[in-house]
């Protein structure tokens, strides 16, 4: 099947219910894309498809020919994106990190749709879960890319 | 590579003209002098850690420690820049050479007990450098001095990039003595220096050992058998499950069924179809086909062994039985999982002259290495550990021998022929993971009208050190800490610990025995408070007259939460709340935590969290402030929501659905107020997480009336 990925169409030969995460990681090589529950539990795996954050972990490969799927390795491509990698450095987000690309790309989308977030806002859309418990510098960093 | 151990503190030169194909001019090793790990005997291995100076004027550290969010890079580097006078920004850093060994990553401990030695090795070679330029020059090095990144010569106005003067002072003899900084005038040290890996981390480019590949490497999927002690039989439909899409082949291992494929989900979906039959084998700890953890609680509440003594002072039977109110309380906390969100996975690689590559996340990669080539069946020197990043370990990746993929990775590039990344689900990781043992102590006090002045406590339980390191009750201080090295001044106190093994595989979870035992003692402590009538927050004060370190502490947690003030009070926005008041004393370093709380339709909500921490001596504030708002994170997540359940032998929970832990929703507001006593350095990882617990639940007991000696909150009913 034909998937665009950060704006190339790629080629995959995959069974049409492997998940959407593990297409991205072992066909395409794009690991910054994590897998950690496989359950859409925690939002690791977290991509945009066609701007929607996406747990990718449970979602088929199949039925996304013809979507648009952007991976945390083309966020900076987008001007919103780019606000929020810089107020993620600013506010120093990441401690292990491995959540951060769902974390970075959920921000990415609610910014998108909703350009000056309460803390309510984000506390409903970043449902991403982070072991680390680095929420109050996500919340800050999306209010101060909201401000950029 | 030879070491200087006639004077350890003394970096050796390791420059070799083309010794590294980076071009590396000058490569100073030092070794470090580790303490053992928990428990070990004797001496623990040295490590060499390497500072490369390259000709472009940047710096190269091969860092002893693993990094896995703690900030141990950055704060590595702000030392060594500060000796070195090297902007913290010309440095990279790497996980310290494979094979050459590396130290044990844990107990808060790797800034202070390298600190001495980083500062040597940077000061080393600025010695160097400016004897370089002093040779050059034909003028004395006490003329010359440098700013960051170069040297300088006042007199002439002469200057020298440390890139141009590399070359030159790698034949130079290391000096025996070197001056370090004056720490009045430390710019790096002591300052909020930015992380250096936060950006890499921020677009997905951090690499971890998950996503390490090796040319020609087959994936591979474990099933684990549903207990320690059970092993395969057989495979029901493995014909089927041979013919799975991608399947290379179906393995058998002890205690679990693997199935190797080209891709990872191929492996995962074709392990998942075996249908095993699994049958009674052996294992150094068979869990009981009945084990359940609420039967093992009061197993352990009601086991009254005699306690080995720990800490006594005074006379406590004596002070018991002379009152007439003895207050009495049993506390126990459950097991609980790591969570770090990397799933454990190793990649196995023989190669052709026989020797073995592992690429895993680990924090003591020299046990790793031992442990490995004994299950290679090869010398250790024939392993190479590659040390990851890591994505989160919190204590998950230590050396448990049940809990480490690293085996079945090896057996696997054995019988393939081929190298092997295993990867284990989050289920497979439930189900193998040394959980935080579950807890359980007793207390028994009298309160007079001043304080406390009889206090016995009692645990009851097996630490980690005693299963891995084979400490023995009492001096296995993971079975009691935050119970025992408490500083209040009671007149008549008893801890002791009644050994009582544990059929659960236990290991190291954050702050370990501090993670559960201070809150315990804490609680305890205000239960005294409120049956002799007293403040909390005034009793502890009092507890530490004298203790000018300890009261300065409390007093400034109290200033920064505005003043003690534990309520209950209208807070203006439809909620009552009340505050409680904690201290802990982990891994060196003092801690006081107040939390504000409130009920939200039965539920605890936590509003705020203070903390005031005195680590000694502090490297990076900001790293300090980072790692208190984790370790809180941590701590508030046990408190309301973790909870590892066995029935029937197995964990009733095998990934996050159903093993809640902290999202945004329940973060409370963080403040951190940072002391630098000027003691001897403490560690900064996981001090801010014991007295998290014992502050929210006085908070509740003040605000309810209900007093909880069982964790987590979501267990009881607050109406």
């Amino acid at each position: 099947m034909q998937l665009t990925v950060n704006g190339t169409a790629r080629e995959v030969d995959v069974e049409p219910d492997t998940p959407l995460l593990w297409v991205i990681r072992e066909e395409l090589g794009l690991t910054g894309t994590k897998y950690a529950c496989g359950v859409a539990a925690c939002g690791a795996c977290t991509v945009l498809v066609d701007g929607q954050p996406t747990r990718s972990c449970v979602t088929p490969a199949e039925g996304l020919e013809g979507a648009e799927i952007r991976t945390i390795e083309a966020v900076e491509e987008t001007e919103i994106g780019r606000r929020v990698v810089e107020a993620w450095v600013e506010h120093q987000v990441p401690q292990c990190g491995y959540c951060q690309s769902g974390q970075v790309l959920a921000a990415t989308a609610l910014l998108s749709g909703t350009p000056n977030p309460t803390d309510a806002e984000i506390e409903t859309a970043m449902s991403n879960l982070c072991r680390c418990g680095t929420y109050n510098r996500i919340r800050a960093a999306i209010h101060g890319a909201a401000e950029a | 590579m030879p070491l200087d151990t006639k004077s350890p503190a003394r970096p050796v030169n390791l420059s070799r003209r083309g010794f590294l194909a980076s071009g590396a001019a000058l490569v100073l090793a030092t070794a470090l002098p580790l303490r053992p790990a928990r428990g070990q005997q004797g001496e623990a291995p040295a490590v060499q850690t390497l500072l490369e100076l390259r000709p472009d004027g940047t710096a190269l550290l091969r860092s002893p420690f693993v990094e896995g969010g703690q900030g141990i890079f950055t704060a590595m580097v702000q030392i060594v820049a500060e000796e070195l006078d090297l902007a913290p920004e010309a440095f990279t850093v790497e996980i310290a050479a494979p094979g050459a060994g590396a130290a044990l990553t844990g107990g808060s401990a790797s800034t202070r007990s390298s600190y001495d030695r980083m500062r040597q090795l940077g000061a080393s070679a600025r010695a160097m450098l400016m004897q370089a330029a002093a040779n050059d020059w034909g003028v004395a090095v006490s003329e010359l001095s440098t700013e960051p990144g170069a040297v300088l010569h006042d007199g002439s106005g002469r200057r020298a990039g440390y890139g141009e003067l590399a070359a030159a002072a790698m034949d130079l003899e290391v000096p025996a003595t070197v001056a370090l900084r004056d720490p009045a005038t430390f710019r790096w040290i002591g300052s909020p220096v930015p992380r250096i890996d936060v950006r890499d981390k921020s677009i997905g480019r951090a690499k971890y050992a998950i996503d390490a590949e090796v040319e020609g490497m087959l994936l591979a999927a474990v099933q684990h058998a549903p207990r320690l002690g059970l092993t395969p039989s057989g495979i029901v439909n493995r014909a089927e499950v041979e013919a799975m899409r991608g399947v290379h082949s179906v393995h058998l291992l002890d205690g679990a069924v693997a199935v190797v494929a080209e891709r990872f989900w191929q492996a995962r979906r074709a392990v998942e179809a075996a249908e095993v039959t699994w049958a009674e084998g052996t294992a150094e700890w068979p869990m009981p086909a009945d084990f359940s953890s609420a039967g093992f609680r009061d197993a352990l509440a009601g086991d009254t062994g005699e306690p080995v003594e720990v800490e006594a002072r005074g006379d406590v039977a004596a002070a018991l039985d002379a009152a007439d109110t003895v207050i009495e309380a049993v506390y126990d906390a459950p097991f609980l999982v790591h969570g770090q969100m990397e799933p454990p996975s190793t990649i196995a690689r023989f190669n052709d002259d026989g020797t073995l590559d592992l690429w895993l996340p680990n924090q003591s990669p020299a046990q790793f290495r031992a442990a490995a080539a004994e299950a290679a069946g090869i010398d250790p020197s024939q392993v190479r550990i590659n040390s990851q990043t890591l994505g989160g370990f919190f204590g998950r990746h230590f050396l448990y021998r049940t809990a480490n993929p690293f085996p079945q990775a090896i057996a696997l590039a054995r019988a393939t022929g081929r190298p092997v990344k295993l990867i284990w689900t989050r289920e497979e990781d439930f189900l193998r993971d040394a959980p935080r043992p579950l807890g359980v102590a007793r207390f028994r006090g009298v309160v007079g009208p001043d304080g406390p002045v009889a206090l016995e406590a009692v645990t009851i339980g097996e630490g980690p050190t005693q299963r891995w390191y084979g400490a023995p009750a009492g001096a296995d201080v993971s079975a009691h800490e935050g119970i025992s090295g408490k500083s209040y001044d009671i007149a008549n106190t008893f801890v002791g610990q009644v050994p009582h093994a544990n059929p659960a595989v236990v290991g190291y979870w954050r702050s370990v025995g501090h993670s559960m035992h201070d809150f315990m003692y804490e609680g305890f402590l205000d239960e005294l408070a409120v049956s002799g009538g007293l403040d909390p927050y005034e009793m502890r004060l009092a507890m530490l007259a004298g203790n000018e370190r300890l009261r300065t502490l409390l007093t400034r947690v109290g200033e920064l939460s505005g003043g003690w003030r534990p309520g209950p009070f209208d807070a203006g926005d439809g909620t009552t709340r009340a505050r409680g008041v904690a201290m802990a004393s982990p891994f060196g370093s003092e801690v006081a935590t107040i939390a504000e709380v409130s009920l939200d339709r039965g539920r605890v909500r936590v509003h705020d969290i203070w903390t005031a921490i005195d680590p000694g001596r502090i490297v990076n504030p900001a790293v300090i402030e980072a790692q208190v708002q984790s370790a809180t994170a941590l701590g508030v997540s046990q408190t309301l929501l973790e909870e590892l359940v066995y029935e029937n032998g197995e964990p009733t929970a095998r990934n996050f659905d159903r093993y809640p832990f902290l999202a945004m929703y329940d973060m409370p507001e963080v403040h951190v107020a940072i002391i630098e006593s000027g003691a001897e350095m403490g560690g900064v990882g996981e001090p801010g997480l014991p007295a998290v617990a014992p502050a929210i639940v006085n908070a509740v007991a003040r605000l309810t009336g209900i007093r909880v000696r069982s964790l987590p909150l979501s267990r009881h009913d607050f109406g």
